[in-house]
């Protein structure tokens, strides 16, 4: 299948788009690959296109449950952000938006990334210093992350209401300009399109019921809805449902999983150019490019797998984005979506090697994966490839939770969750 | 929302009443002197996460403020029951010892 560009636009129109190939193959599952990835989201089809880029030869096959990009890669808000507070984390999601910025091209696929920078608003003195002291920490590390007064934080955004006299006054931003969102479908239609060139078998609708382990104690294979698969390494990332899975090869796993509410409203004409972001009246918003606000509400609070949650958790949302953004009290909701999100106690995913030989670990990603893709699943290739920790991921292993070296982000969340 | 049943009030009341306490029947250590880090951690931060009946603690809190147990489906959402602390009523799929 040959390139996307202006000149296949232009040969296809000819046969009226009728001829266009289909994007990847939905190959057998075959008897044994060299390494298995369970879970087709955005990170596991990343994982793939990497191993097979820069750590091939291999067999690689990428098994799925249901069909790529069905769970939370496509159930996000897309918002794309690298200024975190730890060293650790700018290591690992600046490293992302490095790959964001040229991932269209490269994987010859428009993934949409529009760095229009990610606003934070500070409403009160807390906020005020919480967020000094992310831009000074994120200086530090090299990351682009600056305090806005609020006269400058409208001159950005128009929208923005900075009357001192507001329930919730504006009394400054912090803002990362390289920040923005992409199309989450697309990242996942893009790095399946591009793995599957590389030769990876993209297996939708296979459910893995079991991980079998030799006399050893390594992994050697799987069983699936499609029949055993044998494969000697495995990488598991499974967002929402990585303790079920992991349990299959008997590691219980330091994270539980939680609903994770969002929804969008009717189209309307642009009028929103960033995305921005509340923590204190807890709320964060951004418009797509088809015209719809698309708006993150808060996790529920009890463990769910049920991808659905209350309406009062969503209610609130709206109540905060009404209070900030009072225009809007008109708009309608079109659909609301939940996903499942795997959160650790330090809100900072667990990348990298098990107890168990030859499996692998991609998960607690919480309730901001999306924007962490690219470098999720470059580094993580290298780990299972190399079968040591890539420098970014080496901080991110499951060691951390019996050594006690956090990552604690809780605190760096844009919202609270 | 949910509806919940305080085992302590004996009414259904909306979720907005209680706060979730985490997974149940995890006891603390009597002495974590004698604990190797494995096993700390794994009191601390390791939890069954199960997808399917789920026992967990829920506190009442805008209601009698008593902190109770549930058995719930992680799938469904739905209650299988709630009850007392020191209770440890069997429920169909889940073969938890009971613990204090």
């Amino acid at each position: 299948m040959g390139d996307f560009s202006a000149v296949a636009l232009f040969r296809h129109a000819l046969s009226g788009h009728r001829q266009w190939p289909a994007q990847w193959r939905s190959p057998d599952p075959k008897q044994s690959y060299d390494v298995v990835i369970v879970g087709g989201g955005g990170h596991g089809l990343a994982t793939a296109y990497y191993l097979a880029k820069e750590h091939g030869p291999l067999r690689i096959a990428v098994l799925e449950k249901g069909w790529i990009g069905s769970g939370n890669t496509g159930r996000n808000t897309t918002i794309i952000r690298s200024n975190y507070l730890w060293e650790a984390s700018a290591g690992i999601y600046d490293h992302a938006l490095t790959l964001w910025r040229d991932l269209s091209s490269e994987l010859n696929y428009n993934v949409m990334f529009s760095p229009r920078g990610v606003m934070m608003l500070a409403h009160s003195l807390h906020d005020e210093q919480v967020f000094k002291r992310h831009i000074h920490a994120n200086r530090l590390a090299g990351v682009d992350n600056e305090w806005l007064t609020p006269q400058q934080a409208k001159d950005f955004c128009p929208v923005l209401d900075i009357d001192p006299d507001r329930r919730y006054p504006v009394i400054g931003a912090a803002f990362q300009r390289r920040g923005g969102v992409a199309r989450h479908d697309a990242v996942a239609w893009g790095y399946a399109r591009a793995a599957d060139r590389l030769g990876v078998d993209i297996i939708q609708n296979c459910e893995v019921t079991a991980i079998d382990r030799g006399s050893d104690g390594a992994v050697r294979g799987l069983e699936t809805s499609r029949g055993r698969i044998e494969g000697g390494r495995i990488g598991v990332v499974a967002a929402g449902n990585t303790s079920v899975i992991m349990e299959m090869a008997g590691v219980r796993m330091p994270i539980e999983t939680y609903p994770l509410q969002a929804l969008v409203s009717e189209p309307v004409k642009p009028i929103f150019p960033c995305v921005v972001m509340s923590n204190t009246v807890h709320a964060y918003i951004s418009q797509s490019d088809k015209g719809e606000l698309v708006i993150g509400a808060s996790t529920d609070q009890y463990v769910s797998y049920s991808q659905t949650g209350g309406l009062h958790v969503t209610s609130h949302a709206l109540e905060a984005v009404n209070e900030m953004f009072p225009m809007f009290r008109r708009l309608r909701m079109l659909r609301t979506w939940g996903g499942r999100v795997d959160v650790t106690v330090d809100r900072s995913p667990i990348i990298g090697k098990t107890p168990v030989p030859g499996l692998f670990v991609n998960c607690g990603w919480g309730t901001g994966g999306f924007k962490a893709t690219p470098g999720s699943g470059h580094v993580f290739a290298a780990t299972i490839a190399n079968d040591e920790p890539h420098p970014l991921a080496a901080p991110f292993s499951l060691e951390r939770f019996r050594t006690g070296e956090f990552i604690d982000e809780a605190a760096a969340a844009a919202v609270s969750h | 929302m949910l509806l919940i049943k305080c085992p302590y009030c004996d009414e259904d009341r909306p979720e907005l009443e209680f706060h979730y306490e985490g997974e149940a029947h995890i006891a603390r250590p009597p002495d974590p002197s004698t604990l190797n880090d494995e096993q700390w951690a794994e009191f601390l931060y390791v939890r069954s996460n199960s997808r399917g009946p789920h026992r967990e603690r829920w506190r009442h809190l805008h209601g009698c403020g008593r902190f109770f147990n549930a058995a719930r489906n992680t799938v469904t959402d739905k209650f299988i029951v709630t009850y007392k602390q020191g209770e440890h009523p069997a429920i169909d799929g889940d073969d938890v010892e009971p613990s204090p």
